[in-house]
């Protein structure tokens, strides 16, 4: 039996104090979380690499640095989980697909680096559909990720591997990417919180790219307190990367303190309408809970943005099709042998890639090729155009936008797998804040009939994660008991203990 | 669906052309809507940012070690990637 002290899974926050206080060894940090990984991975498969003696190596030398009296960091002793598409020097980044499996990048992505820096210690890297291409984790080219919750059922994706690790409290922090909702519905869909920041918040450097004009790298956590802290230390300019943003980012932790008193909240009506009547309902019961704070709140229709799913699965295959052309069996990753090069850049692509992958660079070619780049890409584009201008008129009447993360919990595995325009519809929501580049989180705050977590959105103009993160905050102290992890995960059916 | 394929560097099965197809199809007639509707007063958005070029001083620093970089490519000869023949055949 573990004393209090001595818990894990705990929140980040505590144990970056206890380690930075010297109360307790980033070593044991480190062996309770590969102990907690051992328990549940079989069963989860939330990893797609483990590193533990590097883990264990690098808590040894932030034991040091307490030792010595130095600052060790934010997030010291704090084990975390990287989604499988940012690269870590010598670790190998697969993005879950044959393609890349067994590179081992030469650099870190600046975020690896930041988090490094302030002491956090990398145990692995998370599963995720092929190239983040999914809603689901099943694209992967290793396997499915099992949501903790409910292993016959989906975790979400594409960092499904990253919202599973947390909520199974493997790790209290992983980092994911979001380009159309790949942060934040696996988070509402495994009941943690998740932030897609506004774009060129976070540098992309080093993050495998999808769609460059929509990726973006945030953090997952249990507590919005966890997420925010993260959000700090990797937020800020890098000249690595040309669309960062070359500002000195605002404080992030003092926000929930902050209350929603007097803020200006719209319930997205829009969104509303096509959602299950358990995720309709937490949101009006956020609303509630947000009114009762102090904040005022009214419902606002915005329903450009409902044509925001039809433009993004446009214009990300878009350009994927142009960002996975690198592919090509010459610098990195497989090559299968041909007798000249475009039989070799052929053969390769097409043994390397996946069903889903194949068929976004096959849509995306085609929106772009000649004759059809008007009629698809260019239209989508002047859509993008309208769901900015339609959420800049809602930014003048509100200071933060409220709706439900997904349209439904969390799905079984297989439910959509075989029909891609369902799969994307799982995206509906989430979508609008990537066309745009604003920050969104999803926060966990009730329980579906089935006893599944269901997250309600919380979303912001570019650069407002301040009022963001106060109502998430808000919402967390609100929601239903039982929702906010870490859980228990449930076994396999089946499955002996 | 062959040309496009073509384009794209991918050798598709007949299986998967025929199944590309078919789902093409629907995601495109989902989003056919767009189409019809008159956006031509409507400025195409690339971007979420307003950004225009971004430069730095070019200063010389470090960069990734070359034979680390050779390292992890399929094939590398003289300090260079090495690819099959691209023009006839091989010597």
């Amino acid at each position: 039996m573990s004393t209090p002290s001595d818990s894990y899974p705990r929140p980040a926050l505590e144990i970056a104090s206890l380690v930075r206080s010297g109360t307790m060894s980033a070593r044991h940090v480190v062996e309770q979380c590969f102990a907690r990984i051992s328990e549940y991975e079989d069963d989860i498969h939330a990893f797609n690499t483990l590193v533990k003696d590097a883990a264990l190596h690098d808590a040894e030398r932030v034991d040091r640095l307490v030792a010595d009296g130095v600052d060790a960091g934010a997030l010291a002793g704090v084990p975390i989980a990287i989604k499988d598409n940012m690269c870590t020097r010598g670790i190998e980044t697969t993005c879950s697909s044959r393609i890349l499996q067994g590179w081992l990048p030469p650099y870190d992505a600046t975020v690896v680096k930041r988090v490094r820096e302030a002491g956090a210690i990398i145990v692995g890297k998370t599963n995720l559909d092929e190239f983040a291409m999914g809603s689901s984790t099943e694209n992967s080219a290793f396997g499915p990720t099992k949501n903790p919750w409910d292993p016959s059922r989906v975790p979400g994706g594409s960092s499904g591997g990253s919202a599973a690790a947390v909520a199974s409290g493997m790790t209290p922090l992983a980092l994911g990417s979001d380009t159309g909702g790949s942060i934040r519905q696996p988070a509402a869909l495994c009941g943690v919180v998740g932030i897609k920041p506004t774009y060129g918040l976070v540098s992309r450097y080093g993050l495998v790219a999808f769609a460059s004009s929509l990726d973006q790298i945030g953090p997952f956590a249990n507590t919005v307190a966890d997420a925010a802290t993260c959000l700090q230390i990797i937020a800020g300019h890098d000249e690595a990367d040309s669309t960062s943003i070359d500002k000195t980012p605002p404080h992030y932790a003092d926000a929930a303190s902050k209350g929603v008193v007097g803020l200006r909240i719209g319930v997205i009506e829009d969104f509303l309408s096509d959602a299950n009547p358990g995720c309709v309902d937490a949101v009006r019961r956020g609303a509630e809970a947000l009114a009762s704070f102090g904040a005022n709140v009214d419902d606002v229709s915005i329903p450009e943005l409902m044509d925001g799913l039809d433009a993004y699965y446009l214009i990300a295959p878009a350009e994927a099709s142009s960002n996975l052309a690198r592919y090509d069996g010459v610098r990195y990753g497989l090559r299968v042998p041909a007798s000249d090069v475009s039989s070799m850049n052929n053969a390769t692509r097409s043994a390397g890639f996946g069903q889903e992958v194949k068929r976004r660079i096959m849509l995306g070619t085609y929106a772009l090729s000649a004759g059809y780049y008007d009629a698809y890409y260019g239209q989508a584009q002047r859509i993008r155009t309208l769901v900015a201008r339609a959420f800049s008129r809602a930014y003048e009447r509100f200071d933060v936008l409220l709706g439900p993360t997904t349209p439904s919990p969390a799905f079984g595995i297989g439910a959509k797998i075989s029909d891609p325009l369902e799969m994307y519809l799982s995206d509906l929501f989430t979508i609008p804040s990537n066309l745009a580049g604003h920050p969104a989180m999803s926060v966990p705050f009730a329980l579906s009939d089935e006893g599944l977590p269901v997250g309600v959105q919380v979303l912001a103009n570019a650069l407002g994660e301040v009022d963001m993160l106060r109502v998430g905050a808000a919402l967390e102290s609100a929601a239903a008991p039982g929702v906010r992890g870490p859980i228990e995960p449930r076994k396999s059916t089946g499955a002996v203990r | 669906m062959a040309h496009v394929a073509l384009l794209a560097r991918l050798e598709l099965t007949d299986d998967e052309l025929d199944r590309f197809c078919v789902q093409l199809s629907v995601i495109l007639d989902h989003a056919g809507a767009l189409q019809n509707r008159d956006l031509s007063d409507v400025p195409p958005t690339s971007h979420a940012l307003e950004m225009s070029n971004v430069f730095r001083e070019d200063v010389v620093r470090p960069s990734i070690d070359r034979q680390e970089v050779l390292g992890v490519a399929p094939e590398s000869e003289n300090g260079r990637f090495k690819v099959p023949s691209i023009l006839g055949d091989a010597p």
